[in-house]
């Protein structure tokens, strides 16, 4: 049957805002946007061009969202800020209704957007549990049956008849996301209410979510910025992007495409504005700039570890410097920097066009997807720099998993880093 | 095993009273109630027992200004239970009311966070004033047995069974009002300025510190406050308990009525205002 398998399922899902204040709080207030929206429409030939919005203009939060969830699937939303997903969990845990389409829900959903949300400060950590236990959808009977479970898990112990207002933030968080975790719910939303707590205790609430799922075949959403807990989490990922669904499937694809590094074949980079999005921060005084990167060594930027691309940088410089640094900041393809790696010398740099050969040696990267930024810098010998130019990214490449006496095993990222150390030597005691 | 099916659609305002679902969250409404309850005297020193110093210090002041100041008769009622009667019974309403009308506003954090029938809310906010009334009651009810023992007072005792449903009457149409105010507070914030000054007028607009008796027949001012919903209820309240007070079974079937049609635009309302106030607020 369609619905035992079937969680959810959106059909043609939009959310619609208005620009500007929506409803000004007071009835003049209301009077004076009509008022100006009339005016628009009016004028709409002599807006300014560079307006980008006129007060009561829409815009899609989310457009047209069609998603089919599995039960016991653990699903990860991905997008930069301002994609969309907290509207997506807004609209599935019906705190918002959506202005076109319609969701269809199989299950009750217990949705943690926040934890120990309705806690009272007055109110004892028991009767707490109850209370928020009841604001997500228990009722008495099944929370005095789990209350013992819920204590334990929250580790709060002895406080537990204390009035939470004396709780340190952590105990808080802990019971509200203890009362949280035991819900029946068949499907359970969550918007990284586990960024907060210690790091043990993070761990436990994402094993206790993915043994929900694996285990009692529930449900789970998983909003995150954080790549690590979504590839430990789920099994499925989406990713949102100005309000449209990009991607759906595969998590390692998935956080390859949010993250930018999707697709490496690229082996020609004309640095344009595109690759300084921090020029006005760091860039002050435009004396060097670098202008193309050339991959000359391959056709596809995939290499195995230990080799040495061999790359052709043109820069433009508007007056001579005698030490002027290179570096190439790593970054793996979940967002997680690997480390960094400095030109030897100094370089000299002359003023007018200077074609560099760069040889950067890639020893100790294990098999991925890479992105490096290059940062070109002035330093003297106290240790000060001066940043010239930098790309973002610079350079990107994935290294191969490559199975030989050096590379015996499939490399696990997310429990032994992305570096892999000179080898040591085991010798029998003789 | 019981499977939950929920279908959310982008255009089903209009009416929608989910008694189900309520149903479902009964536990909630229970625990809300026991919450505001426990909470509105965490840290007193007196504790619950301010539910009945209040209306005795309301009634109290009623009695040196409208009683011996303003020599306002009650009726041959005795001062004390007139004015006890009376303000319980308003306080009913009034609380009913303003406890209401900032719902949406109050609790604007927890709706913004997680789903469950709005109106919860509401009708534990009911649950609690009728509790406080029931208290309330046991000090009138004491009272209204001495005074007949005395044989100052005669109340119709074959009419006490009606008094659940005047009870529930005001409190519904207190909620109504309140949940409709509450509703426009989210887009006018002024009409939660305007609510405690409303309620004053309304009290002096209703017979509670004086008898309708008192009133000129025909007068204009008699008329006006003949259309106050809460006049008949009043009346018929402090008739059955006292044994005087006009019955007017028009009015009360008005005021009835009115209560069924503020119920039903209340409930329209905030479905239209429950499903995007998250968006306004």
């Amino acid at each position: 049957m369609k619905q035992k398998e079937t969680a959810v399922i959106m059909s043609g899902v939009s959310k619609k805002y208005r620009y500007g204040q929506i409803g000004a709080g007071t009835l003049q207030g209301d009077l004076k946007e009509w008022y100006q929206r009339k005016k628009n429409a009016r004028d709409k030939d002599e807006k300014a061009a560079d307006a980008p919005y006129s007060i009561g203009d829409t815009f899609y939060a989310l457009k047209d969202i069609n998603l089919t969830i599995k039960r016991g699937e653990t699903l990860g939303i991905i997008g930069k800020n301002g994609a969309g997903k907290s509207t997506l969990l807004k609209l599935l845990s019906r705190i918002t209704a959506p202005s076109e389409g319609n969701i269809k829900i199989y299950g009750r959903v217990a949705s943690m957007l926040e934890v120990g949300t309705g806690f009272h400060g007055e109110l004892t950590g028991r009767e707490n549990i109850y209370l928020n236990g009841a604001i997500l959808g228990m009722n008495r009977a099944e929370i005095t049956e789990k209350i013992e479970d819920i204590i334990e898990f929250s580790e709060v112990g002895d406080f537990i008849d204390t009035p939470v207002k004396r709780y340190s933030s952590g105990m808080y968080v802990k019971l509200g996301f203890a009362v949280a975790a035991h819900l029946d719910s068949e499907i359970m939303i969550m918007d990284e209410v586990l960024a907060v707590g210690d790091m043990e205790f993070q761990h436990k609430c994402l094993d206790r979510m993915k043994a929900a799922a694996k285990k009692e075949g529930k449900t789970v959403l998983y909003v995150s910025h954080n790549m690590h807990t979504i590839r430990r989490l789920c099994d499925r990922c989406i990713v949102l992007d100005k309000g449209k669904l990009v991607f759906d499937g595969d998590v390692d694809k998935a956080t390859a495409i949010y993250l930018g590094a999707e697709d490496i074949q690229q082996i020609r980079y004309e640095f344009d504005a595109d690759y300084r999005p921090y020029d006005e921060y760091i860039r002050l005084n435009k004396r060097f700039s670098m202008d193309v990167l050339e991959v000359l060594d391959t056709q596809l930027p995939e290499y195995d570890e230990g080799d040495i691309p061999h790359l052709r940088l043109t820069c433009t410089s508007l007056q001579q410097f005698a030490n002027v640094g290179f570096r190439f900041e790593f970054w793996y393809q979940d967002g997680t920097k690997v480390g960094t790696m400095l030109s030897g010398k100094a370089t000299e740099i002359r003023k007018g066009q200077n074609v560099l050969e760069l040889r950067p040696d890639l020893t100790h990267l294990t098999p991925g997807q890479y992105r490096a930024d290059l940062v070109a810098y002035l330093y003297d010998s106290d240790g000060n720099e001066d940043i010239l130019d930098g790309v973002y990214p610079g350079f990107a490449f994935s290294i191969r998993n490559k199975l030989d006496e050096r590379h015996y095993l499939d490399w696990h990222h997310q429990y032994w880093g992305h570096i892999r150390l000179h080898d040591m030597t085991v010798n029998r005691w003789q | 095993m019981k499977t939950y099916y929920t279908n959310i659609e982008s255009n089903n305002r209009g009416f929608r009273l989910n008694l189900k679902e309520l149903w479902e969250y009964r536990d909630l409404v229970l625990l809300l109630t026991n919450k505001t309850f426990t909470l509105s005297y965490k840290q007193t020193v007196l504790g619950p027992a301010w539910i009945i110093i209040s209306p005795m210090l309301s009634s109290l002041m009623y009695i040196v200004i409208f009683g011996i100041i303003a020599g306002i008769s009650t009726n041959g009622i005795p001062q004390v239970l007139f004015y006890l009667c009376s303000t319980t019974f308003w306080t009913l309403f009034a609380a009913s009311l303003t406890s209401n009308a900032y719902t949406f506003l109050n609790n604007a954090h927890i709706f913004g966070k997680v789903y469950f029938p709005r109106i919860a809310v509401p009708v534990s906010n009911v649950l609690v004033n009728l509790i406080k009334f029931a208290i309330q009651m046991i000090i009138v009810v004491g009272l209204i047995i001495y005074y007949t023992c005395k044989g100052e007072v005669d109340p119709v005792w074959y009419l006490w069974p009606l008094l659940p449903f005047i009870l529930i009457h005001i409190s519904v149409m207190g909620m109504s009002f309140g949940v409709i105010v509450s509703s426009l507070t989210t887009k006018y914030r002024d009409l939660s300025i305007l609510v405690s000054f409303i309620m004053q007028l309304w009290m002096y607009g209703t017979p509670v510190v004086y008898p309708l008796s008192q009133l000129a027949d025909g007068s204009l001012i008699k008329k006006i406050i003949m259309y106050n919903p809460m006049t008949a209820p009043m009346e018929l309240f402090r008739y059955i308990m006292t044994g005087k007070g006009d019955v007017m079974p028009g009015y009360c079937a008005a005021s009835v009525a009115l209560t069924f049609v503020c119920t039903l635009v209340g409930i329209i309302v905030f479905n239209h205002v429950e499903k995007t106030f998250m968006d306004t607020v």
